[in-house]
């Protein structure tokens, strides 16, 4: 009971000062980021925060060629200046098996979506702990980052 | 009773602040509310953007307005070590002239782009006064993406203003000097024969805004000060206001201040073009450089052209007229429809109004006073609507409101003072702090004025500011115009000496595309390193190309061994990252020029020539992430002659 007014409070402490500004979802800058505090529950830490899901993302068992090969060349300029693909971390954790730790939109909102996760995510959290830069936004397309997620599942042992 | 005296004293109290009216203190200038009318809560916008003219610092700045907070100070004609322009091998050809390298410049205006007499947010046109030229500002950018220089001119002040679909902008002379095919090894004393003026229309292209020096007018030989557009009915149009048609050349002060009227010259370049299509005028050699920023390869190219088309206003009749106007005319402004003329002598004792229709009956009725020159002299009767009677000392530029006022700016009596454009009567007037030069009414200077201020430019600040030794700073002063009395509501210092401005709503500029990063994809610069796998050292006899990557947080390679002195190394600094708001810097120990600055998706080339033998550190100067301190690296530089082989890595620790 005592939660539940506690969380109707919260819900009009947003709605009141949240005035004007719109709930960011994705935030520009990667040095700071404003992103209201919401209920953690609602974090989806399978899922991640971002535009895809289970239902927009579709992944077929074996492995589609072509887009692993855009993928790498996207990855090649805007990634491998911090990830390796074995497991050894450079400035970011290596990539390989990171198709088995995480879903397709898990890692697809991740890499389109880096500052409201790592602000979300307590894995992420951690990870930052460790690595101390946040991942840049590169601002990849939506077919970029699904091409990226191919070429890491080739990375990943899939034909 | 009891009223009456109040009212009395009232009265008398007033009479007495008014009648002693030099201002003494801000306080009673300054009303309850004003701090919040310029307060703009953290995180929130501006309502305005205000693109001010930096004078003597040769840039340009960007201020929000009611805040007065400083945003962005665009380099433009003038070196900035803190971005690199100038410096960086592709900056540096676009401040080429035919005079070669100029550092330094003086820019008094600036002029943003319209369509149908409206701001449209495209680009905003900046003025150099030493080196004739004119700058075209990419307002997506923020970045000069063109520059101009003008033949047969010395001292380009009457610029750049434009047309009402930015069909053109114009550069008139100051200084009239021989034109530059003539010999111009003359006595300064046979100024009246050799000297001519040239008044400059730049065309510009309305899709991608490259400019080009469509035509030069030849007029006599006088200065030329400052100019406007007709619009609506008289677009079409340009007015320029002369002054020293006393064609004096030495002691202007007292020698071009002999005559009681000197002149606004009307030109109809419309004119000018039916002469151009039928074939008429002269192309005349000349040399002036045209400077191009690609925003592909991130470069700027310097070309030298050869050939300027010139008419002459004397022979071809009908392009130019010119109207007394009283006493060395500085401001020539045009109201909101295009039917006024305001021309502000700066010794004159009033302001005379000009009608549009009555110039253009006194031409057909040749109502004439003889010529000048060769150019139709209209009767000053005949173009004038009236005058403002008394309106202040010293009047110099007159902006728009929406509301069918005028608003003045008088040097000598240090104040604004707002006046009816139709009956010309005096409406109020308000003290700046002090001696204002230009001012500003947002959209002031077309036929949309949005209104709402009038800043105030000012030349002198004595006891404004916290003194700062000799030097004070000059200022702006924001004024509330929405009611019927001027309200000061803010002063803020600016950089520079602050000549012209305009201001544009937030949204127009936000909103026109505004450029966040540069793709990485696009990047067609000749030495771009699209990922870190490129990166590479390569010698091309004694020149060392360095190709390098920024990303948070290092620099690939890090690592440089097999440089010797005697070489010219190009570090060519690509910056991976494809977030807004994150460029990378770059500098290294001992470079005789200044930091890069590369923007995420820009390359960048720094030259360094070694001048000894030694390790070389070189770093991130732009503070990037938790471990900027960390992004940094090393040269060796070996002897001139040395064995040692050229080797670079980043990572892993190896020896050679």
């Amino acid at each position: 009971m005592n939660k539940l007014v506690f969380g109707a409070a919260i819900c009009f402490a947003l709605m009141s000062c949240g005035g004007k500004a719109e709930t960011p979802q994705s935030n520009d800058s990667g040095t700071t980021t404003n992103t209201p505090t919401r209920d953690p529950n609602e974090y989806d830490p399978k899922r991640g925060l971002g535009k895809f899901n289970d239902e927009n993302v579709k992944v077929d068992a074996s492995l589609n060629k072509e887009m692993a090969t855009r993928g790498e060349s996207s990855a090649n300029t805007k990634c491998f200046s911090c990830h390796k693909m074995t497991d050894e971390r450079l400035v970011g954790p290596g990539w390989k098996d990171v198709t088995t730790r995480r879903t397709a939109p898990w890692i697809m909102n991740f890499i389109t979506n880096p500052d409201p996760m790592i602000d979300k995510d307590p894995e992420l959290q951690a990870q930052l702990e460790i690595c101390l830069v946040r991942m840049p936004n590169q601002n990849l397309s939506d077919d970029e980052a699904r091409d990226i997620y191919e070429f890491m599942r080739k990375n990943d042992g899939v034909n | 009773m009891k009223t009456m005296n109040k009212l009395m004293i009232l009265l008398a109290v007033g009479s007495l602040v008014v009648v002693s009216c030099k201002p003494k203190g801000t306080k009673q200038a300054v009303s309850g509310d004003a701090a919040s009318q310029a307060y703009i809560a953290p995180g929130e916008y501006d309502e305005f953007y205000n693109f001010v003219s930096g004078g003597f610092s040769g840039q340009m700045s960007v201020y929000g307005l009611p805040s007065g907070r400083l945003f962005r100070v665009i380099p433009v004609f003038s070196v900035d070590p803190e971005k690199g322009w100038g410096y960086s091998e592709e900056t540096k050809p676009m401040l080429m002239t035919s005079h070669g390298f100029v550092p330094w410049d003086d820019l008094h205006h600036v002029e943003m782009s319209q369509t149908n007499g409206e701001q449209n947010g495209k680009w905003v046109f900046g003025n150099a006064n030493n080196t004739p030229r004119v700058a075209r500002i990419d307002l997506k950018t923020f970045r000069t993406a063109e520059i101009i220089e003008l033949p047969n001119s010395a001292g380009n002040h009457s610029s750049p203003f434009g047309t009402e679909n930015t069909e053109y902008v114009v550069a008139g002379t100051r200084f009239s000097v021989p034109g530059d095919n003539q010999n111009g090894d003359v006595p300064i004393s046979t100024y009246k024969e050799n000297f001519k003026g040239h008044i400059s229309f730049i065309s510009v292209d309305q899709e991608t805004g490259h400019m080009n020096l469509a035509f030069q007018i030849r007029t006599p030989g006088i200065n030329f000060d400052l100019a406007r557009c007709g619009r609506a009915k008289s677009h079409g149009w340009m007015f320029f206001s002369c002054y020293n048609t006393e064609q004096a050349n030495t002691l202007l002060e007292v020698n071009a201040s002999q005559k009681d009227k000197d002149f606004i010259m009307a030109v109809n370049w419309k004119k000018a073009e039916e002469y151009i299509k039928a074939g008429e005028g002269e192309k005349l050699p000349v040399k002036y450089a045209h400077n191009t920023w690609d925003e592909a390869t991130h470069t700027g190219t310097h070309t030298i052209k050869n050939e300027v088309l010139v008419l002459d206003a004397a022979k071809l009749k009908g392009i130019c007229y010119f109207i007394p106007c009283p006493k060395s005319p500085h401001g020539c402004d045009v109201d909101p429809t295009g039917e006024y003329i305001v021309g502000s002598g700066k010794l004159a004792a009033l302001l005379p109004v000009f009608s549009f229709d009555k110039i253009i009956k006194a031409i057909e009725n040749k109502e004439y006073d003889g010529d000048y020159g060769g150019i139709p002299v209209i009767k000053y009767e005949a173009a004038l609507y009236g005058e403002v009677v008394k309106p202040g000392l010293g009047p110099l530029h007159t902006e728009f409101d929406a509301n069918g006022f005028a608003y003045t700016s008088m040097f000598v009596s240090s104040e604004i003072v707002k006046w009816n454009v139709k009956d010309l009567k005096v409406v109020d007037r308000v003290p700046t702090y002090y001696s204002i030069g230009h001012l500003c009414v947002p959209g002031g200077n077309t036929r949309k004025p949005w209104g709402k201020y009038v800043i105030a430019y000012n030349k002198i600040t004595k006891d404004r500011y916290l003194p700062t030794g000799p030097e004070l700073t000059q200022s702006a002063q924001l004024f509330d115009i929405t009611g019927e009395k001027m309200k000061l509501v803010l002063d803020y210092p600016t950089i520079g000496e602050p000549h012209y401005a305009q201001a544009a709503p937030t949204d127009l500029i936000k909103n026109n595309g505004q450029l966040k990063i540069f793709k990485i994809e696009e990047n067609k610069h000749p030495y771009v390193t699209k990922s870190e796998a490129e990166a590479k050292v390569v010698r091309e006899g004694n020149k060392v190309h360095v190709y390098m990557i920024t990303i948070r947080s290092h620099l690939t390679p890090d690592n440089i061994e097999g440089i010797k002195v005697g070489d010219e190394v190009y570090f060519h600094i690509t910056n991976l990252e494809q977030d807004w708001d994150v460029p990378h810097g770059f500098a290294i120990k001992g470079a005789n020029t200044a930091e890069l600055l590369i923007m995420p998706g820009e390359t960048t080339t720094l030259k360094w020539v070694p001048d000894r033998v030694g390790i070389f550190p070189f770093y991130c100067t732009d503070f990037c992430s938790a471990l900027h301190q960390e992004m940094q690296g090393y040269v060796r530089v070996s002897p001139a002659g040395s064995n040692v082989k050229l080797y670079y890595h980043t990572g892993e620790t190896v020896t050679p």
